[in-house]
């Protein structure tokens, strides 16, 4: 029972990785991720994404303009101001080069679009690239808790499963 | 090592025969990890490139911005170069280490501006610094190479960077304490040693350890074959809309 429990944890992970992939999500830079993540740093891979989320966070202000409605999960709104396009440009920069440092592509080509919308003064444009924005973001944040929570239950399960080879493990 | 010791062998034949005559040296050489010292404002690339090294085998600093990084080494506080040169190699209170890597675009102090500050100071210039950058904008990279960066790695920095780098460091660690050697005992001739040691000059590959692949002139990339200075040039084009 649980070791069927296991395995198809891990199958639905591996689809949805697999999925992402296809969407381009994520690009190889997430498995570059995953390969850091051993024995020895166990959660590597949801500690530097939640840092990513939490960082992000701060693009996002809590001021007018619609959430993201993707399950209701995501509560992000975007500042719509655009008064100042040179502070928007900085924290684009940042958000774009740690949205690449983690792997999430399509978050990354937004923010490229974005600024360079931004930096025409393209007040439409950046509208629209923000709105794009907050969709893939959402979606980026929707899907990998969700993968997050499935190796969580993995482990769980599998230590259900084997409990006297963790307790070997632990010897060494 | 063949290249540089054609300077070296004019100044201190005798020097050359035996490399950690120079108690100096032995502190890294000492511990074989290589001790590197990494610059990010982002805190999402410090923790990778924090892990991408520790899982290289190195020993990681990681700070937020240029000027934490000179106040770790020392380079604030000390002024010029007669203070900190005559001590550096003996152990004083800044942090010693092997390499520095450094992210371009940081607010305050720039990576360009850092890598300016540690080239500038004669007790410092010898560490080689590397720069990231997610863009991969040729002037930028041109003027970082002249500077004496190392090498340009663009971002994302993928284990096979990392890697890379740290055995370019382990093989050419030898030159580098040869050449710290050579520096602290040789204090009169240091001008004019100085100036032909110096690896921010374009012409300088005769004197300072050979860069990572075989092109002889780091600082023109033109010239590289080096798939890695430019490693997402083709990838950039599908990505910009």
């Amino acid at each position: 029972m649980l070791g069927w429990g296991v395995d198809r944890l891990r199958a639905d992970m591996s689809r949805l990785l697999a999925i992402l992939f296809h969407q381009g999500v994520l690009d190889e830079q997430f498995l570059q991720l995953q390969q850091l993540q051993d024995e020895s740093s166990p959660n590597f891979v949801s500690e530097v994404v939640n840092i990513y989320f939490h960082e992000s966070e701060k693009l996002f202000t809590k001021s007018q303009g619609p959430t993201c409605k993707t399950d209701g999960y995501c509560d992000c709104r975007l500042d719509r101001e655009f008064s100042d396009y040179k502070k928007m440009g900085i924290h684009l920069n940042q958000f774009m080069g740690s949205s690449s440092s983690i792997g999430a592509n399509r978050v990354r080509n937004v923010c490229v679009a974005f600024r360079a919308a931004s930096e025409q003064n393209n007040r439409a444009g950046c509208l629209r690239a923000l709105e794009l924005l907050e969709h893939e973001y959402c979606y980026l944040k929707n899907k990998l808790h969700e993968l997050f929570q499935m190796e969580q239950q993995r482990v769980l399960a599998a230590g259900a499963r084997y409990p006297l080879q963790q307790q070997q493990q632990q010897q060494h | 090592m063949g290249s540089n010791s054609v300077v070296s062998n004019r100044r201190m034949p005798e020097k050359m025969n035996c490399f950690d005559l120079s108690p100096n040296s032995n502190s890294d050489s000492e511990a074989e990890e290589v001790h590197v010292l990494a610059v990010d404002d982002s805190l999402v690339d410090r923790k990778v490139i924090e892990r991408l090294l520790k899982i290289s085998s190195c020993k990681v600093t990681a700070v937020d911005s240029g000027w934490r990084a000179l106040k770790l080494l020392g380079l604030l506080d000390d002024e010029e170069e007669d203070k900190s040169s005559s001590s550096s190699s003996d152990g004083f209170e800044g942090l010693k280490v092997d390499l520095i890597i450094t992210d371009y675009w940081m607010p305050g102090m720039t990576g360009y501006e850092l890598l300016k500050k540690i080239k500038e100071s004669s007790s410092f210039r010898e560490i080689p610094v590397v720069i990231m950058s997610s863009e991969n904008v040729m002037t930028r990279i041109d003027r970082c190479l002249e500077e004496g960066a190392e090498e340009f790695i663009v971002k994302p920095v993928k284990l096979s960077d990392v890697t890379r780098l740290r055995d370019y460091y382990m093989a050419t660690r030898e030159i580098r304490s040869a050449e710290s050697g050579i520096n602290v005992n040789k204090r009169k001739l240091q001008e004019s040693f100085d100036v032909s040691t110096a690896s921010s000059s374009p012409s300088s590959s005769s004197a300072s350890p050979p860069p990572l692949f075989s092109s002889p002139a780091p600082c023109s990339p033109s010239s590289l074959d080096s798939p890695t200075r430019r490693p997402k040039m083709t990838s950039l084009d599908h990505i910009l809309i």
